[in-house]
C-alpha cells in the first residue's frame, strides 16, 4: 500500500503539473500558430548568451526596433554584460539625448546620455505612441520575452512569420502573421534582408537578425540569467552532497531501532 | 504527552531556565518529544511546511526593504530588485517559487492527514488549526501576487475582490471598503502590502498553536493506532531530526530546480506586463494552487427550480458560497467520519474514495485553468458536486458501513496475531 500511495500521488502531481503547463500555453496562445522551436544557447542548466549574437542583436534593436519600441528598464551601464567595454558604453550612451533638470534657473535642459541612464523611450507617453502608430501601442521591449508564452520562440516566430494573407482573409490596414493571436498585427514586417549591416560580416538575413535580437532581448529581460545558471549548478551540487550525507546519517541513526523490529 | 524533563548541566543555563523555562519548552518540542517510531516519509511535510514558512518570511522581509507599494512604482521597483539589488533576482525567485513550494508541501501534508485519519479524535483541534493556517496562507499568497502590479496582479485582485459584491445588501459596500475606493487602485495596493506583511506572523502564531495541539495528543502514525507504551516511540531528536533533514535536502533540491532553472514556470507571463486597468487579459487565471477552488467558484450555476425562471441563489453568490464551503467543510470532517479506525490502510472503501477525491481535485485543477466555455463548466460542475458528495455523503455513509481490516495490537507489534 505504501508504494501505491507514494507512486500514485507522485504521478498525480506530475500529471497535474504537466497538464497545467499545457493549459496555460493553450489558453494564452488563442488561435495563434504554435511558435517555431529554436535551440537557444542560453537554455539548459549551463546555458549562456552568445556575446556576438547579443551585440548584433543590440545593433538590430538600436537601428530597427528602437524607432517605435522602448527598452526603459535597461541601463546603458549594464551593456558591459554583453561584452562592451566601459569606454564603448560611454560612447553608446552619449549617442542618446536625455532630458534632465530642472537646472538652477528652473529650466529643463538636454544633455548627452551617461552610462547611468536608462534607454530613453521613443515616445513621451502611451497616447503619443498610439497617435504615431495608427492607434496601436508598440510595447516596451524590456521584458517582452518573459511577458509572452514561450517568449523567445514566440518573438522569433513573429519576426520571421510575416507572409501574404491567405485568399479571402481581410487584414484591412494591418498585416498578416499567423503567430500573432487573431493573425492581424499592426506592426508591419520590421526586418528585411540587410536591414542592418553587421560589422562582423555575418550575413544579415531575416532569420539571423531575428535570432540576434531575441538573444539581446532575452538578456534585457533577465540580465542575471548566466549568474542564475552558474550559481544554480553549484547550489545543486552542494545540496546533492548534503543530501547524501543526510541520507547516510539518517540511516546510521535509525539502524538500531530498525534492527530491533 | 509527558516529555522527559529538561535538566541542563550548565549552571547558567539552569539559572536561566528556572526563571524562564523557554529552553525546556523548546527541548520538549524538538528534542525529547516522543514520536511514534513508525512514521513514514509523508510525516516529513509538517517540518517542511515550517521551513517553507521561514524561507518566505526571511526573503519577504528583505524584499520589502527594496519594494515600493505604489501603483506608479511597484512594477519598476520589482524590476529594480531583479536587476540592481545584490542577489535581488535570487531573493525574488526564492520568494515567488517559495509560495508554490509552500503550497505543494502543505497540500501534501493535508492529504497525508486525510489518508491516515489524522483529523480524527482526539486531534480535531489540531486539524482545525491546520485549516485556519491554510486559509491564512491563501489570503497571504493572493495579496502577495498583487504586489508586483502586473496585469495578472491587477486583474486577479479585481476578480477576487469583486466576489464579495455577491453578498446580498452589503456586498457593494464591502467591496468599496476592501478597495479603499471605487476600483482596485493605490489604496488597495497599500493595504494588500500591509496585510501581506502582517499575515505571515499571524500564521506563525497559529503554527505555534498547531504544534502545541500536536504535542498535547501526540502524532498520529501510518497504522493509526494509539501509542501504547514507550516501546512504540522514539525521541524526536536524533531520530526525526535526522529524517527531517534528509527530507529537507530533497525538498531544497526540488525548490532549487525551480529557483535557478525554471523560475517563471509557475508564474504567468502576463504578470511581466505592467498593470493596465484599460486592457483586460484574454484569460484571467489565478496561481496553480488556487485553480481547484477557482473551478468550484465558476462551475456553480444559478440555484433555482429547473425549467422555470425561479432563481433562489444567483450563480455568482452560489459560487462564492461553494468556494468557501469547499474549504470550511474540512472543519467538520472529524464529525462526518464516524469510523473508529483512523488509517485508510485498514479501510478498503475509504482508501478507494481517497484516490477518487485526489483525482477529482486534479480534474478541478485542470478545469480551473481552462476558459469557462465548451465542455469545461460541465466537467467543473460534476467535479464540484463530487467534491462535496465525498465529504457530505460518501464519508458519513462509508464510515458507517465499511468493514475494516483487523488492526494491529500496537505500533511495536504491527503483525496481527
Amino acid at each position: 500500500m505504501k508504494m501505491t500511495f507514494k507512486t500514485t500521488l507522485v504521478s498525480a502531481l506530475i500529471a497535474t503539473a504537466g497538464v497545467m503547463g499545457f493549459t496555460s500555453v493553450a489558453s494564452a496562445a488563442g488561435n495563434a500558430e504554435h511558435p517555431k522551436q529554436v535551440n537557444w544557447s542560453f537554455k539548459g542548466f549551463t546555458g549562456t548568451f552568445d556575446r556576438a549574437a547579443q551585440q548584433r542583436g543590440f545593433q538590430v534593436y538600436k537601428e530597427v526596433c528602437s524607432a517605435c519600441h522602448g527598452l526603459s528598464q535597461v541601463a546603458f551601464r549594464t551593456l558591459t554584460d554583453i561584452g562592451f567595454s566601459e569606454e564603448q558604453v560611454k560612447v553608446i550612451a552619449a549617442e542618446y539625448t536625455m532630458e534632465d533638470g530642472p537646472n538652477d534657473d528652473g529650466d529643463m535642459f538636454e544633455r548627452p546620455g551617461a552610462p547611468s541612464d536608462k534607454f530613453p523611450s521613443p515616445f513621451p507617453n502611451e497616447n503619443a505612441a498610439k497617435a504615431s502608430n495608427g492607434g496601436a501601442f508598440p510595447p516596451d521591449l524590456s521584458l517582452i520575452t518573459k511577458a509572452r508564452v514561450d517568449g523567445n520562440n514566440y518573438l522569433y516566430s513573429l519576426l520571421t512569420g510575416y507572409e501574404d494573407a491567405p485568399e479571402g482573409f481581410d487584414v484591412g490596414s494591418l498585416n498578416y502573421n499567423k503567430y500573432f493571436a487573431g493573425h492581424k498585427i499592426a506592426m508591419a514586417a520590421p526586418l528585411y534582408e540587410d536591414s542592418v549591416e553587421y560589422a562582423d560580416g555575418t550575413p544579415a538575413t531575416v532569420e539571423q537578425m531575428a535570432h540576434d535580437v531575441v538573444t539581446f532581448l532575452a538578456w534585457a529581460a533577465e540580465p542575471h540569467l548566466e549568474e542564475r545558471h552558474n550559481l544554480g549548478v553549484r547550489v545543486m551540487i552542494f545540496l546533492l552532497f548534503l543530501t547524501v550525507i543526510f541520507f547516510f546519517s539518517n540511516r546510521a541513526v535509525w539502524r538500531e531501532v530498525k534492527g530491533k523490529k | 504527552m509527558a516529555s522527559a524533563a529538561f535538566e541542563p548541566k550548565n549552571s547558567a543555563v539552569k539559572w536561566f531556565n528556572d526563571r524562564l523555562p523557554i529552553l525546556g519548552l523548546l527541548h520538549g518540542t524538538f528534542v525529547s518529544y516522543p514520536a511514534p517510531k513508525n512514521l513514514n516519509y509523508w510525516w516529513n511535510f509538517g517540518s517542511l511546511a515550517g521551513i517553507a514558512l521561514m524561507v518566505q518570511i526571511i526573503t519577504g522581509i528583505v524584499l520589502a526593504m527594496h519594494y515600493t507599494p505604489h501603483t506608479a512604482m511597484a512594477f519598476n521597483s520589482v524590476e529594480h530588485i531583479m536587476r540592481d539589488v545584490n542577489y535581488g533576482w535570487l531573493l525574488r525567485s526564492i520568494h515567488a517559487n517559495g509560495a508554490s513550494m509552500f503550497f505543494i508541501v502543505v497540500y501534501t501534508h493535508i492529504f497525508r492527514g486525510l489518508y491516515y485519519g489524522s483529523y480524527k479524535a482526539p486531534r480535531e483541534m489540531l486539524w482545525i488549526l491546520g485549516v485556519v493556517i491554510m486559509l491564512l496562507m491563501m489570503a497571504t499568497a493572493f495579496m502577495g501576487y498583487v504586489l508586483p502590479w502586473g496585469q495578472m496582479s491587477f486583474w486577479g485582485a479585481t476578480v477576487i475582490t469583486n466576489l464579495f459584491s455577491a453578498i446580498p445588501l452589503v456586498g457593494d459596500s464591502i467591496v468599496t471598503f476592501l478597495w479603499g475606493g471605487f476600483s482596485v487602485d493605490n489604496p488597495t495596493l497599500n493595504r494588500f502590502f500591509s496585510l501581506h506583511y502582517l499575515l505571515p506572523f499571524v500564521i506563525v502564531g497559529v503554527v505555534i498553536l498547531h504544534i502545541w495541539a500536536l504535542h498535547i495528543q501526540g502524532s498520529n502514525n501510518p497504522l493509526g493506532v494509539d501509542v501504547k507504551s514507550k516501546q512504540d516511540t522514539v525521541t524526536f531528536h536524533p531520530y526525526y531530526t535526522a529524517k527531517d533533514l534528509l527530507g529537507l535536502g530533497v525538498f531544497f533540491l526540488v525548490f532549487s530546480y525551480f529557483v535557478f532553472f525554471n523560475p517563471d514556470m509557475l508564474g504567468h507571463p502576463d504578470n511581466y506586463i505592467p498593470a493596465n486597468p484599460m486592457v483586460t487579459p484574454p484569460h484571467i487565471v489565478p496561481e496553480w494552487y488556487f485553480l481547484p477552488f477557482y473551478a468550484i467558484l465558476r462551475s456553480v450555476p444559478d440555484i433555482g427550480i429547473p425549467f422555470t425562471d425561479i432563481v433562489f441563489v444567483k450563480a455568482k453568490l452560489a459560487g462564492v458560497i461553494a468556494m468557501f464551503a469547499s474549504i470550511l467543510v474540512l472543519v467538520v470532517l472529524p464529525w462526518l467520519d464516524k469510523s473508529s479506525v483512523r488509517s485508510a490502510k485498514f479501510r478498503p472503501l475509504t482508501n478507494g474514495f481517497f484516490w477518487i477525491l485526489l483525482a477529482d481535485l486534479v480534474v478541478l485543477t485542470i478545469v480551473g485553468g481552462k476558459p469557462a466555455e465548451g465542455i469545461w463548466p460541465v466537467i467543473g460542475l460534476i467535479g464540484t458536486v463530487y467534491y462535496f458528495a465525498h465529504f457530505l455523503v460518501i464519508t458519513p455513509i462509508v464510515s458507517r458501513i465499511e468493514k475494516t481490516k483487523p488492526l494491529p495490537e500496537s505500533i511495536s507489534s504491527p503483525v496481527v496475531k
